[in-house]
């Protein structure tokens, strides 16, 4: 270049305009490109959260991982025998263009073939899923006991009824009605061993809101810390306890309260001695 | 010299049907892909099921597009054989046809910025403020970074072109709006906006366009008589003239990978330069 080092700037773009030119396009033409990118991985990083009540259909890989194998393609929506899979509209709340559902509007019907895996080009949707019974598409959660018949005292039982996996994924635990104290309470309880997410419980609820709810298996599931270990367990497999006698230690303050009641409000008063509660009362229908 | 409506001269020389024979070829081709995919859930005539992402044809035959593929691998995800056979005949097809052909036949966008740039023309509106062309090579390289980076298929959340197709076949929701947004884009902020400086799925078919067989040639070009339709209507329009023009080229055929070869220069010469032919056809003829 023959150009000595001591011309200045201005001088320098009169001297070579069209590399100028050239820099400065290129310099538009990488600004405008990475800065479309960096929007794009900004708005999917926004929306990439599935809401709550959106349901992977079954086989579908962790979400993470879905969400890089998903070509958002609707073979799997076009194989469901009862269209209740939906490809996410923008604006659904669901990553843009990949497969849920609504177990309240639709539920999975669980077929044992599962037809929507079969077609899914990029395994998205496992197809080491070869028994439906083994789905994890979310897990049932009796969310509102405040509300749910059952823990009102009423027999609606309806989802224990519905559930594909009767008896294994709900069951119906007897407790005593403290509040009628002459009744029992048969409790709804999911068991996530055995429970597929499928949401024909949720379906079914006959409340105006369900009680019961399926969520994704992350949202509903807590985790033990990796330390623990239960007590019950080790003894079992010990053949003993591994800590010896426990001793009983005094409790200050809590003199008068049965054996283990740490409440620390007035304990119940005592029951009338005139007219016994309870089955002993006598009463007669 | 033509007015300002380019194509009248055309029309005098050839008839209207001569002078739009590929476009409405092409509109075949848009609609009838389009009409393939659609029979199935409006008419219960399952040929193609899916969409332009991925789609299994006849229950035989998958197709997965390559570009999502390759993003799909910078994502860190390794698919199954069914993806990746479907995008190497996908690659295959449009490396031995012309890579942008999927822009000018296929693509839904297509008829979007088609309008726009109608548009544009009949309500003379002249100002363009397009990004430099190279942009879309930039933001193809960003869709992958981003994919990497994320761990996601990043440009599927705001991919205009998988909006279009998905919508029409399975809800457009508010997608209607992204679509709307380009469409008011090119008619009014950037000649050719998207589809001919940003769109990164262009981008990545352009460079499938290396070894395109398929091409434009012009072995008319001296018989031009310089009346400028075809550039006026040309979504490309500085490939046209290496070949018209012997800019910096002998050959007649227009060999630059961002042609759509969508033949619209074919239709809109009154002269007849143009026409479809083989990428090593050099005959000029008079």
């Amino acid at each position: 270049m023959s150009v000595k080092k001591s011309t200045s700037a201005p001088e320098r773009i009169r001297l070579f305009p069209a590399r100028r030119k050239f820099l400065a396009g290129l310099a538009g033409a990488a600004g405008s490109g990475c800065l479309m990118a960096l929007g794009a991985g900004l708005y999917a990083a926004q929306s990439r959260a599935l809401a709550a009540q959106a349901l992977r259909p079954p086989g579908a890989l962790p979400e993470d991982r879905f969400l890089a194998a998903c070509t958002r393609c609707g073979l799997c929506v076009r194989d469901c025998p009862y269209d209740m899979l939906m490809l996410a509209k923008p604006g659904d709340g669901v990553p843009t263009g990949t497969p849920y559902f609504i177990a309240r509007d639709k539920p999975c019907e669980m077929c044992e073939d599962i037809p929507c895996i079969k077609p899914c080009p990029t395994g998205a949707l496992d197809p080491a899923l070869t028994d439906i019974g083994d789905a994890r598409m979310g897990l049932a959660v009796l969310i509102d006991q405040e509300t749910c018949l059952n823990f009102l005292g009423l027999r609606c039982d309806v989802c224990y009824r519905v559930c594909p996996a009767i008896d294994q994924a709900i069951t119906l635990e007897k407790q005593h009605n403290a509040r009628s104290d002459r009744h029992a309470m048969l409790l709804p309880t999911v068991h996530s061993t055995h429970c597929t997410g499928c949401g024909k419980c949720e379906a079914a609820c006959v409340l105006d809101e369900a009680a019961i709810k399926v969520l994704p298996v992350s949202l509903a599931r807590g985790r033990l810390g990796e330390h623990y270990r239960k007590g019950w367990e080790e003894r079992e497999k010990h053949g003993g306890s591994l800590i010896g006698d426990q001793l009983e230690l005094p409790v200050r303050g809590l003199e008068g309260k049965p054996y283990g009641d740490s409440r620390v409000g007035d304990a119940p008063a005592p029951p009338a001695e005139s007219a016994p509660d309870g089955i002993d009362s006598g009463w007669k229908p | 010299m033509s007015a300002a409506r380019p194509g009248q001269d055309a029309i005098a020389r050839k008839g209207w049907l001569a002078a739009h024979k590929w476009l409405l070829l092409r509109r075949i081709s848009q609609a009838g892909i389009l009409g393939l995919f659609l029979a199935g859930p409006w008419l219960g005539i399952w040929i193609v099921k899916g969409n332009l992402s991925s789609s299994l044809t006849l229950d035989v035959l998958p197709l997965t597009d390559p570009y999502l593929l390759l993003q799909m691998l910078a994502a860190g995800f390794a698919p199954a054989a069914a993806a990746v056979i479907g995008a190497l005949i996908v690659a295959a097809f449009y490396l031995l046809l012309g890579g942008r052909v999927f822009c000018a036949w296929v693509c839904p966008v297509n008829i979007i910025a088609d309008a726009a740039a109608w548009g544009r023309r009949r309500l003379g509106i002249k100002s363009s403020r397009p990004p430099d062309a190279r942009a879309r090579y930039w933001l193809l390289a960003g869709t992958f970074v981003a994919a990497a980076a994320s761990g996601a298929l990043v440009w599927e959340w705001v991919n205009p072109v998988s909006f279009a197709h998905r919508g029409l076949l399975f809800g457009m929701g508010a997608g209607l709006w992204f679509l709307a947004t380009v469409f008011f884009y090119d008619l009014l902020v950037a000649h050719h906006g998207w589809c001919g400086h940003l769109c990164p799925m262009g981008a990545f078919y352009s460079l499938l366009g290396k070894t395109a067989l398929l091409r434009v040639a012009a072995p008319r070009r001296a018989a031009c008589d310089d009346c400028m339709d075809c550039f006026a209507v040309c979504p490309e329009p500085h490939v046209i003239r290496p070949a018209l023009k012997r800019a910096g080229q002998e050959s007649p055929v227009i060999l630059d990978t961002l042609c759509t070869t969508c033949g619209r220069c074919i239709d809109i010469c009154g002269q007849s330069v143009f026409r479809f032919t083989h990428r090593f056809d050099q005959r000029s003829s008079p």
